[in-house]
């Protein structure tokens, strides 16, 4: 049984966790742009972490179910509609034979997550499902497409359905302007006054901002740095090119660069990027590496905790 | 000889960096092949880039758990010793066969011009060095070789191409690669290879792995054709 795709205009993708193990041949690791939004909607539904997911950005996307089972939706709020009913992300819906599912516009972040029962049934290429447009890998037919009309994209069909939601205080705020920021790397090259201005000014997010990384304009810095031998880039590093203006290198990354990087945004802070566009404003804030750490594990308790509750 | 021992630094909540010094050589490649095949052993870590001068490695593991994984680096580090590069004969020797003709390497003349030797000269400078693999990236399967004779140094071109064919041979600054896909690109272009450098259905997905050498071999316009080259993409 699947869901049939009636209209895709802008860009959905089939993701799980992310394709490890291959960056020394130099492929990226894609994954969710959002990791939490898409941890929060396999949880909602008991299903493995690791299980298939649609990575919905901005809209204009609809499906058709041809078989009852049970879904969540987390991340943005795109306007999302059941039979033209909205709906609300961060909980978990029961769909029939032939309910349609449409997402519309951006109403509340950028992305959204739709996880099924058990979720998408789908081929991993190299070990994983997620789609790398770029590298032409992954996603529902392995050659990196991103899900067109008239794909068929398969669950098993299922009528347990649990009315789940995820806690009001667990729903990230896409409107926080702060990115928490882990120095690292070079930042000891950058001047004092660069530090300053990095985390005092506000960056825009410029129209060049995808999967790959998002590029943002401000108050330059480091521009007297010169680029450095090729090294990994981690996720979230903050390249910074000739011209001073940060590059945020997010999921489908190289893996490989010459340019100086300042620090990486953490995971929750990569998370929360990934939620805005163009034009949006954000802050870089710094954190230390013990308080990132701690936040990122604490919050991937309080997912695990879900279905087994101790308060 | 003795040598600093290799930094590790933490740059993000799951991601640290091994530093071999800042020198990029035969002998820190020795020590981040060395280390590299020691880590692949490890558990719990999730992907490694080896690099000129680095490693990068990303942890699977829960912070609470990082320690013990922190412990096995350190471990490692600390056996690495002038003795644990691999003689050169233990090495994969990969050769390519290229075609140097300028249908397909449309640079090449200029780079005998640039290098003020004859296009032939080129190509025997090229095929006659026994190069090293000291890093993959760019795109997948993409390896950066070094080091080309110093007679061979070129900048790459001002204009990069918005489409390099998949198998060219190019060359820029001391490094040589080949294009495995095709991608835009901006080195200077001397010929093209029939071979396939990413199998997909392979475990190692490339042909050529951080650490290997590399040797270029000249073929002729009949043979490239004959083992599938093709002509197009100019």
């Amino acid at each position: 049984m699947a869901f049939n795709v009636k209209k895709s205009v802008m860009l959905a993708l089939i993701q799980d966790l992310g394709r490890f193990g291959y960056q020394a041949a130099g492929l990226t690791t894609g994954g969710p742009m959002d990791e939490m939004a898409f941890r929060w909607g396999n949880a909602l539904l008991n299903n493995d972490e690791n299980a298939s997911q649609i990575e919905i950005t901005f809209g204009l996307f609809s499906l058709e179910a041809q078989a009852p089972t049970s879904i969540a939706l987390t991340g943005a709020d795109l306007g999302a509609t059941l039979n033209g009913q909205s709906i609300l992300p961060w909980q978990t819906y029961a769909i029939k034979q032939g309910d349609v599912l449409s997402f519309h516009q951006p109403v509340w972040g950028l992305r959204a997550y739709l996880s099924v029962k058990g979720g998408f049934l789908c081929q991993p290429t190299l070990g994983s499902t997620s789609t790398v447009v770029r590298e032409h890998l992954g996603g529902l037919h392995g050659n990196g497409a991103k899900l067109e009309v008239g794909d068929s994209i398969a669950y098993e069909s299922s009528n347990e359905h649990r009315q789940m939601r995820v806690p009001r205080h667990h729903i990230p705020d896409y409107s926080q302007q702060n990115i928490p920021v882990i120095l690292s790397y070079q930042s000891a090259d950058f001047s004092t006054a660069d530090h300053e201005t990095f985390f005092s000014s506000r960056y825009r997010v410029s129209s060049h901002c995808d999967r790959m990384g998002y590029r943002m304009e401000g108050t330059p810095i480091g521009k007297e740095i010169r680029g450095i031998t090729s090294e990994g880039i981690a996720y979230g590093a903050i390249q910074i090119p000739q011209d001073g203006q940060p590059i945020v290198l997010l999921n489908d990354r190289q893996t490989i660069g010459g340019y100086p990087k300042i620090g990486c945004v953490t995971r929750a802070g990569g998370d929360l990027l990934a939620q805005r566009k163009p034009g949006d404003l954000v802050r870089f804030a710094s954190t230390s590496i013990q308080q990132a750490t701690t936040d990122r594990f604490q919050q991937l308790d309080h997912i695990k905790r879900l279905f087994s509750p101790c308060h | 000889m003795t040598f600093p021992k290799p930094t590790i630094e933490q740059v993000n909540e799951e991601a640290y960096l091994l530093r071999f010094g800042s020198q990029i050589n035969e002998q820190t490649a020795d020590q981040i092949l060395w280390t590299t095949r020691q880590l692949k052993r490890l558990h719990g870590i999730q992907d490694l880039i080896p690099s000129y001068t680095t490693i990068l490695l990303t942890l699977k593991t829960p912070a609470e758990q990082q320690h013990k994984q922190l412990d096995d680096i350190e471990n490692i580090l600390n056996a690495l010793s002038e003795q644990t590069a691999l003689p050169l004969d233990q090495r994969k020797v990969v050769v390519i066969p290229v075609y140097y003709g300028n249908e397909v390497g449309p640079d090449l003349q200029e780079v005998a011009k640039h290098c003020q030797m004859t296009p032939e000269e080129v190509i025997q400078r090229h095929s006659a060095t026994l190069y090293r693999a000291y890093t993959i990236g760019f795109t997948p399967g993409f390896s950066f070789l070094g080091s080309t004779p110093d007679a061979l140094h070129i900048p790459r071109k001002r204009t990069p191409r918005h489409q390099v064919p998949k198998g060219s041979v190019a060359i820029a600054e001391n490094q040589t690669a080949v294009y495995p896909s095709v991608t835009p690109g901006g080195w200077q272009i001397i010929g093209r290879t029939p071979m396939e450098l990413v199998d997909w259905s392979s475990e190692h997905l490339g042909l050529i792995a951080t650490g290997d050498s590399v040797r270029f071999e000249a073929i002729s316009r009949e043979a490239f054709l004959a083992q599938g080259g093709t002509l197009d993409g100019f």
